[in-house]
């Protein structure tokens, strides 16, 4: 599979996640320009963490105007795998791929730990590999997580099953204090209605080897994978 | 006023943009500072919304256009209508 991993000025996730790609789950990674008008020959397609165009005006408000996203909307028009981690997630919000907005933490800090994550459904291309019970170790790292969504989005939300993943308590429960930034709902992620772009705050490429201590986030990549080849996408050297 | 490049003389214009978050959206900074003046001892204080303030110059375009330019600004990119509400004057 070729993964492109798109790259701002202020990305500073990009080369974690191409390392991911290539060495741990073993596909072909490329990095992509943000002035980049075309995405060239790529399976899916990683808008990853950082601080594009300095979170200047808002975050992700600068780089959805950039030629590689307008070439990341048609790539997801056409169904196109497309995922956001934190930065890339408040991206694909302001460029309309998905549904809300992240807003500042409610605790005004800028939160950085390790929280735990359960799947909500496994009915998604980046989920598909998750046991549902299965409660996730996986760092974030940001100051507006908050995830926000009027009352109809938020019922839309829950009745197309496009909440991903929850925040959670160590025994699972999505409780108030397992929630780091005062999301609605403990959303941590989600899809749009097709399914085929997805985002989330915590960082599953940060969290993908043992050697990093947990290796969860791991199964993200691998159910895009396992998505990408049940679609007959084949295995790039 | 001021002088294009074509040589005619033009006015220039200032777009003055307030952005706040919508009142169904949380907003933490606006509630400390709420409880920061009341903690100085400031009587009455209500709800505090913490917002932005963009100014644009504008030249060589007449008021109407730059109205319209402005506004599709803010919409587009200046403010995210999902979270936030926008007014602007043009002087």
């Amino acid at each position: 599979m070729n993964f492109a991993v798109l790259q701002f000025p202020g990305s500073n996730c990009d080369q974690d996640v191409v390392h991911v790609v290539r060495n741990v789950v073993g596909h072909s990674a490329r990095l992509l320009w943000h002035k980049e008008a075309s995405l060239g020959a790529v399976d899916a397609v990683v808008v990853p963490g950082g601080f594009s165009y300095g979170d200047y005006l808002r975050t992700g408000a600068i780089a959805r105007f950039s030629p590689v996203m307008q070439a990341v909307q048609e790539f997801a028009a056409n169904g196109g795998l497309v995922l956001g981690i934190c930065n890339g997630f408040q991206i694909l919000c302001e460029a309309g791929l998905l549904p809300g907005a992240l807003v500042r933490n409610r605790s005004l800090q800028f939160r950085c730990e390790n929280i735990f994550l359960k799947t909500a459904t496994a009915d998604s291309p980046f989920t598909k590999l998750i046991p549902p019970d299965k409660v996730m170790r996986v760092p974030i790292a940001h100051g507006e997580g908050c995830y926000f969504a009027d009352e109809q989005t938020l019922a839309e939300l829950k009745s197309n099953n496009q909440i991903l993943w929850r925040y959670v308590d160590a025994q699972g429960e999505a409780t108030e204090t397992a929630n780091p930034n005062g999301s609605l709902d403990n959303i941590a992620g989600i899809c749009n209605e097709a399914r085929n772009v997805a985002g989330l705050m915590p960082h599953p490429e940060r969290a993908s080897e043992p050697v990093l201590g947990c290796a969860d986030g791991r199964l993200v990549f691998e159910s895009m994978i396992h998505a990408l080849r049940e679609r007959g996408v084949e295995k790039a050297a | 006023m001021h002088r294009a490049s074509d040589g005619k003389l033009r006015s220039s214009m200032k777009a003055k943009i307030i952005i706040t978050p919508k009142k169904a959206v949380l907003d933490p900074q606006g509630k400390t500072v709420a409880s920061a003046l009341a903690h100085i001892g400031y009587a009455g204080i209500g709800d505090v919304r913490v917002g932005k303030y963009i100014e644009i110059e504008l030249t060589g375009v007449d008021k109407e256009s730059a109205w319209k330019q402005i506004d599709e600004a803010c919409h587009k990119i200046l403010s995210n209508p999902v979270i936030e509400d926008y007014r602007f004057e043009i002087e």
